[in-house]
């Protein structure tokens, strides 16, 4: 190990209503392999584009070996030599891998009229040589497999005679064999003295590839150490902390009827054979890293996208769901995160959004709406799950967050829809609204509907679930009561590599 | 085909084939012009006759040169519905400098080229800094364009029957075969050249491809949008010429309906209207299937409405080919 490259000290970051970074540190020297780790939401994302100039700083200051620097923008940062890599690709699938990594300084000829071709290729293969890499510089970057697209990505970042190199979840697209070719990578960028930050949700990842670790916690710094005189355990218990911050419920109000079963869900990548029941009373909690597939295994089955294989069976009777539309029609309600974009219509007032789905119940003859009926259905809804609107005129946009969910909650009630999926049911849901919505969810399961409760959120889904499934990378990894289930137990689960969990 | 099976088990290997479906979709159209010229020339014996032969070069020139220049839009993801009207102002402009003012013919067409240039400038300054929509930009344009158009040359054809010359832009032959075509071929090979060998292409591509990553990338999104969108004005403006020398006259009621024409003729080359990829030469091979099969099903005597119904059945089934292979990545 070198020097030291970076050193970030007191950085303090706000966003309106959210304290997102306090008082961080961190510290890259040059060639090492640097873990970042921590919970969704910890902040290693904000401090990470705090360093890249992706975002300013409030307070705190940034050393660059050794000088005090001010990093505005990602210009300055790459002017730098401080490289980014996102977890999405930024690249032009249409251009070739040389077009890509040049894109923006392609040398000309011809006084600058004409490009260069052949230079550009050359230069490319000069540096993917240096590296070791096994490209074509003149393959089009859209027919490569995900991993040498990254590989591309990282080959520009490097041109730039990046000295710091920013990996944010760079394993995630991969399959294992893909992850050694990047390690090897990365390894010999390492050797040759870059510095490397290495964002990932992988413990055993982090075991295999890192020198040192740094651990953050609610916006908090909370330790760097060696990786080689920590365990896995370690690391996870400084990630969720030492706050009880919920206990499990204990109350059994799901009964042994089946509502909900499916058999060997599969969709590509996104989903692997994922099978699961939901009984009546029952709200089954859905955990797991954000990507871990339990959006997609709710839209799958809600019919949104389709499946390659697996079965859905609604009280016992195997159904076939191609569209929402057949969902629907067996009692399948879903309730998505993105709230204004997929429930509910913000320029429409609340009556309308509340009947919205069972329209045709409220239409005589000759198609012309029954107002009056409307009117009583949705005021009903209204006083039931207490949401507060001046009247049912009221333009669902302006309702608060909160109510705007339970707006569609009722929407989904009207339609008799008894098995209901809530995907993060109290994202960006203020804190006093918050427990409105655990109280309903309770009820309804009450009531006796089936509800399947996505959530990142793992206190929420502690508190919440009767039964807790754990998710990564499109699979199941794990399943316990409310009794068994802890912070640690769930997060060993969601990081599981599919390579331990299977194989 | 079958795409849906294809995409779930994309693999490694199975990447490659996707270059085989991109060939196919130009093979596929310059394939449909052979057999539609073949077809034709089996039906009637009038269709393969060279007089009729530059009769279609000639008659698909002025819709070409439109829709080499609409391509460069395309490219970025982009869409320009103002060409036509565009193209009327240009002619406009010209007889207003040539036969009103009576300037000399290299200034009118100068008039024609910058008219086509600025009004090109103005829709990527709309696109690119008002962040209008490129659909809504230039169907403003459009109307701009036209009511000029008619209030400049007070809603009257201006003829150029005083500069005979003007005529021999486009009309004047060698080996028979009109200038217009070989103004429409330079224009293609420029055009070709500057999409495949200078940045303003490589721009036009990388923007069409993924906007987002071009701007990661340091690339001045803006500028070089507004610039791709003037370099299209100058193929408008060209066009704008080439058609007012072959009528002799600037028509300012014509123009509306040349855009749909282009844009088709561009869809059918297999240039994709979502961005990122396309050819000059498949729009040319797209403007000469719209302009082969109009002059054949004319020699066929099939009366004219029935003309556009089958190329609009055409522009549907190419851009559904175009979907097909989308869903085979």
């Amino acid at each position: 190990m070198g020097g030291i490259l970076v050193s970030m000290e007191g950085i303090e970051k706000t966003f309106p209503g959210v304290h997102a970074l306090k008082d961080c540190r961190f510290e890259l020297r040059a060639g090492e392999i640097h873990a970042l780790v921590g919970e969704n939401g910890a902040g290693k994302s904000t401090l990470m584009k705090i360093l890249t100039g992706v975002y300013t700083k409030d307070a705190g200051r940034i050393l660059y070996k050794g000088q005090e620097v001010e990093i505005p923008n990602p210009k300055a940062a790459q002017d730098l030599g401080i490289a980014i890599i996102h977890q999405e690709l930024h690249l032009m699938p249409h251009l070739t891998v040389a077009q890509n990594i040049f894109i923006g300084r392609e040398p000309r000829r011809g006084a600058g009229l004409f490009l260069h071709e052949r230079q550009l290729n050359q230069q490319a293969q000069d540096l993917l040589e240096k590296m070791n890499l096994d490209l074509d510089p003149r393959a089009r970057v859209g027919d490569l497999t995900v991993a040498k697209q990254q590989m591309v990505e990282i080959v520009r970042a490097l041109s730039f005679q990046s000295e710091v190199l920013i990996m944010d979840e760079p394993t995630s697209m991969l399959t294992d064999t893909e992850i050694q070719e990047l390690f090897r990578i990365i390894r010999e960028l390492r050797g040759q003295g870059v510095g490397i930050v290495h964002i990932s949700h992988r413990m055993e990842e982090l075991k295999q590839i890192s020198d040192r670790v740094t651990i953050m916690r609610d916006g908090r710094y909370i330790a760097t150490v060696d990786t080689k005189a920590v365990t896995i355990d370690e690391i996870i218990s400084m990630m969720v902390g030492k706050e009880i911050y919920e206990t499990a419920r204990t109350d059994q109000t799901a009964s042994d009827e089946v509502m909900l079963e499916v058999r060997h869900l599969n969709r590509g990548r996104d989903i692997k054979n994922v099978s699961f029941q939901l009984h009546r009373g029952e709200i089954l909690g859905f955990a797991g890293l954000v990507g871990a597939g339990r959006t997609e295994v709710a839209r799958a089955i809600f019919g949104a996208d389709p499946l390659d294989s697996g079965e859905i069976y609604v009280h016992g009777q195997r159904v076939e769901i191609r569209s929402p539309h057949d969902a629907v029609r067996h009692g399948i309600g879903y309730l998505s995160e993105d709230r204004r974009r997929y429930g509910l219509m913000p320029t429409l007032d609340v009556g309308t959004n509340i009947v919205a789905a069972a329209l045709e119940r409220f239409t005589g003859g000759a198609g012309w709406l029954q107002k009056g009926n409307i009117q009583e259905t949705a005021q009903a809804q209204v006083l039931d799950l207490s949401i507060r609107t001046p009247s049912l005129e009221q333009r669902v946009r302006y309702l608060s967050g909160g109510n705007q969910q339970k707006v569609v909650m009722a929407k989904w009630l009207v339609r008799n829809c008894d098995i209901l999926i809530f995907d993060e049911p109290t994202r960006g849901i203020d804190v006093g609204a918050k427990s409105e919505i655990y109280r309903l969810l309770n009820d309804l399961a009450q009531s006796g509907k089936g509800i399947i409760m996505i959530s990142s959120e793992l206190p929420e889904i502690l508190r919440m679930s009767h039964r807790i499934i754990v998710m990564c990378e499109g699979e199941i990894t794990g399943e316990m009561t409310a009794a068994e289930a802890t912070q640690e137990r769930i997060l060993l689960y969601a990081t599981k590599r599919e390579s331990i969990a299977r194989h | 085909m079958q795409p849906k099976s294809a995409a779930a088990d994309i693999e490694i290997t199975e990447r490659a084939s996707l270059f085989r479906s991109d060939a196919t979709q130009k093979l596929l159209a310059f394939a449909s012009l052979i057999v539609l010229f073949i077809g034709f020339s089996l039906a009637s014996p009038n269709f393969a006759r060279f007089s009729n032969i530059v009769g279609i070069l000639l008659s698909t020139a002025v819709n070409g040169i439109l829709a080499v220049g609409v391509s460069f839009v395309i490219v970025t993801g982009g869409i320009d519905l103002s060409v036509g009207t565009v193209m009327t102002l240009c002619s406009v402009m010209a007889g207003v400098v040539i036969s009103f003012w009576k300037l000399p013919i290299p200034l009118g067409i100068l008039a024609g080229l910058a008219t086509g240039a600025l009004c090109g400038c103005v829709n990527g300054a709309c696109v690119a800094k008002l962040r209008l929509p490129p659909f809504i930009a230039t169907l403003g344009m459009m109307m701009v364009s036209k009511g000029l158009s008619l209030v400049i040359s007070g809603t009257k054809p201006i003829y150029f029957l005083e500069t005979p010359t003007f005529r021999q832009i486009a009309m004047g032959t060698v080996f028979g075969i009109p200038y217009a075509v070989f103004i429409f071929f330079g224009a293609a090979v420029v055009a070709s050249l500057i999409l495949t060998r200078t940045i303003v292409g490589r721009y036009a591509f990388a923007l069409g491809s993924n906007e987002e990553a071009a701007r990661l990338s340091g690339i001045n999104v803006d500028r070089w949008k507004i610039g791709i969108y003037t370099l299209e004005g100058l193929f408008v403006g060209l066009a704008g010429i080439v058609m007012a020398s072959r009528l002799n006259s600037a028509q300012p009621a014509l123009g509306q309906g040349y855009e749909l024409e282009a844009i088709a003729a561009v869809v059918i080359g297999g240039t994709s209207l979502s961005g990122g990829e396309g050819s000059i030469l498949g729009t040319i091979i797209g403007a000469f299937i719209m302009s082969v099969l109009t002059n054949g099903l004319r020699i066929l005597s099939i009366p004219q409405e029935w003309q556009t119904v089958v190329i609009g059945v055409i522009v549907i089934l190419a851009v559904y080919t175009d979907i097909l292979r989308r869903q085979g990545r």
